[in-house]
């Protein structure tokens, strides 16, 4: 019999663990990877170069992040592994893939998408000075750098990411002068039902929040952000906020580390034509799914933080999930005990994830009151009062139109930071629900590339 | 105070030399582009569409916000090309160089 043709793009936990068990069914796939090394963006490689233990880099995760890396050397002769390589566009069951200026079509039978996630972003007045870095770019800086992104950071917005970057930063010895939390600490009271779902992870939040007050840097839950002060040429100087009990404060630093969760890169998937829906929980639309990742289109998968954010743990459960739904549907037979091992893992994970979200929610209220001077595009410095004209002036109530409008989405970033938040604003401008706004449609070429691109075919 | 990125460690690297915009600047083996830039630098370009001066964002080669370019008018994503011991960059595109030569 003729082995499939199955593409995995991503080589993260999701897309590491898909590739694995497709091997282990006597599949050799072809793994597509835009960075340098594998381990995705929360097991990045450091470079060759450098010593620090495993330990150091993972915490309590090291063993996970060891057996991820290990597991993927040894597989790397037993499947077609290209780094370095950007799947920029998908067509008519084709992927097209970009190394060295040079674009090269993959035709599939079955594709698993596994492009993880990026930071979530609201906006603030000042975030477009430099020295604003995403919470997750934070902790790259540290992690596969072993830097600082200031002498003083501020680490704010809302989520678990916060507390574990800072308390990695302060860990590692750089100074963390504030942590700004925008979600109120009474409604993690609420949601401890859910989180007890997965004690061993309440525990080790509740130990970073130790850590870090044992280090005595200041805690504020409940805050409202007002700006991050600086100026042009210097860039980031401070950050003013308003505490739970109104009183405003002005913090001062020279780097400010800002998210909000994250969000799905889905880009790919909208490419592939899969269908979308909003999930209202966490006020974001997403590729639909079933419970092993087959997406509405026939031969297309889709695991990790790409599908559903969820993290690490449930990255490695979803691409071993995908992995056996491509295996069913080529008419394998799959090992039972391991799938519903697998679908169990992941419900439990699930439930946290939402004891998470109901923690720290994303606060849409801010995104609505944003002034109207505030820069939403960080590409191409375009303001909230910009992208309100173009709702009351020009009726442009749905996000693509809204873009087309006023350019919110179509800089260097390709709306992947003034995306969600856009839509916040447009919805509040228009009165209307936020899911009605639509969410931007992905375009191909998926990142900005090279004009001298040759295409062989 | 000359630079945004502090390193915290890894510090005992080989020391490399490259130019930017011409003038020389000294990173380790392993660095990526952007952290030596911005170990000796407080940002990496102006905004072309303000007075803000920007040092990255994302550094997970998303945001596109740390594009530099090579004399030949390649651009590169400074957080995710390492910087090699030679390599002459620019922070600005240099003229012309959209229409590439094959």
């Amino acid at each position: 019999m003729d082995q499939p043709r199955v593409i995995v793009i991503g080589a993260g936990p999701s897309g590491v663990r898909c590739a694995q068990t497709l091997v282990a069914a006597g599949i050799r796939p072809t793994l597509i990877e835009e960075g340098r090394r594998d381990g995705g963006q929360i097991y990045r490689r450091q470079p060759e170069s450098f010593t620090r233990s495993y330990q150091t880099l993972y915490g309590d995760t090291a063993s996970r992040a060891q057996s991820l890396h290990s597991d993927f050397d040894a597989l790397k002769s037993q499947i077609d592994y290209r780094p370095e390589t950007l799947a920029w566009n998908i067509v008519d069951r084709t992927v097209y893939a970009v190394k060295s200026g040079l674009s090269t079509p993959l035709p599939f039978d079955a594709l698993v998408v596994c492009a993880g996630a990026t930071d979530r972003l609201m906006p603030i007045p000042g975030w477009d000075f430099a020295g604003t870095y995403s919470l997750g770019g934070a902790q790259i800086a540290l992690k596969a750098q072993a830097c600082s992104i200031g002498r003083q950071v501020v680490f704010m917005g809302t989520g678990p990411l916060l507390y574990l970057v800072a308390a990695q930063y302060v860990a590692a010895g750089a100074t963390v002068v504030a942590v700004l939390d925008t979600s109120p600490f009474t409604l993690r009271v609420g949601a401890l039902p859910k989180l007890l779902a997965q004690p061993a992870a309440l525990a080790k939040g509740v130990g970073l929040v130790a850590a870090l007050k044992r280090a005595r840097v200041p805690l504020h839950s409940g805050v409202t952000l007002i700006e991050i002060a600086g100026t042009a040429q210097d860039g980031v100087q401070g950050v003013v906020f308003e505490d739970s009990k109104g009183v405003r404060h002005r913090v001062v630093c020279d780097a400010v580390g800002l998210g909000y969760h994250l969000r799905p890169e889905t880009q790919l998937a909208d490419l592939a034509r899969c269908e979308f829906e909003f999930h209202a929980d966490r006020r974001l639309w997403m590729p639909k799914v079933d419970g092993m990742g087959r997406s509405s289109v026939k031969g297309v998968y889709l695991a990790g933080d790409s599908a559903r954010v969820l993290g690490a743990d449930a990255a490695e459960a979803s691409g071993r999930l995908a992995a056996f739904a491509v295996l069913q549907d080529q008419g394998r037979t799959v090992p039972a005990d391991q799938v519903q091992a697998t679908e169990r893992t992941l419900t439990r994970i699930r439930r946290f994830q939402a004891g998470l979200n109901q923690a720290f929610p994303w606060p849409h209220a801010q995104a609505a009151a944003l002034p109207d001077h505030a820069v939403v595009c960080r590409c191409e410095n375009v303001t909230a009062g910009e992208l309100r004209h173009v709702v009351h002036q020009m009726g442009a109530q749905e996000a693509n139109r809204a873009k087309a409008f006023s350019r919110v989405g179509m800089g260097r970033c390709q709306g992947r930071y003034c995306g969600v938040a856009g839509a916040e604003i447009i919805a509040q401008a228009s009165g209307v629900p936020v899911e009605l706004v639509g969410r931007l449609r992905g375009q191909a070429p998926i990142k900005p590339m090279t004009i001298a691109v040759e295409d062989p075919a | 105070m000359n630079a945004r990125f502090y390193r915290l460690a890894e510090t005992d690297r080989t020391p490399i030399e490259l130019l930017i915009d011409g003038k020389p600047i000294f990173a380790l083996q392993g660095d990526t582009l952007l952290v030596a830039l911005l170990s000796g630098s407080r940002h990496v370009r102006v905004s072309e569409f303000g007075d803000t001066t920007r040092a990255g964002f994302c550094l997970m080669g998303a945001c596109q916000d740390c594009w530099v370019w090579t004399e030949s008018g390649d651009r590169l994503r400074a957080c995710s090309t390492q910087a090699e011991s030679g390599m002459s960059l620019l922070t600005s595109q240099p003229e012309g160089s959209w229409i590439s030569p094959v």
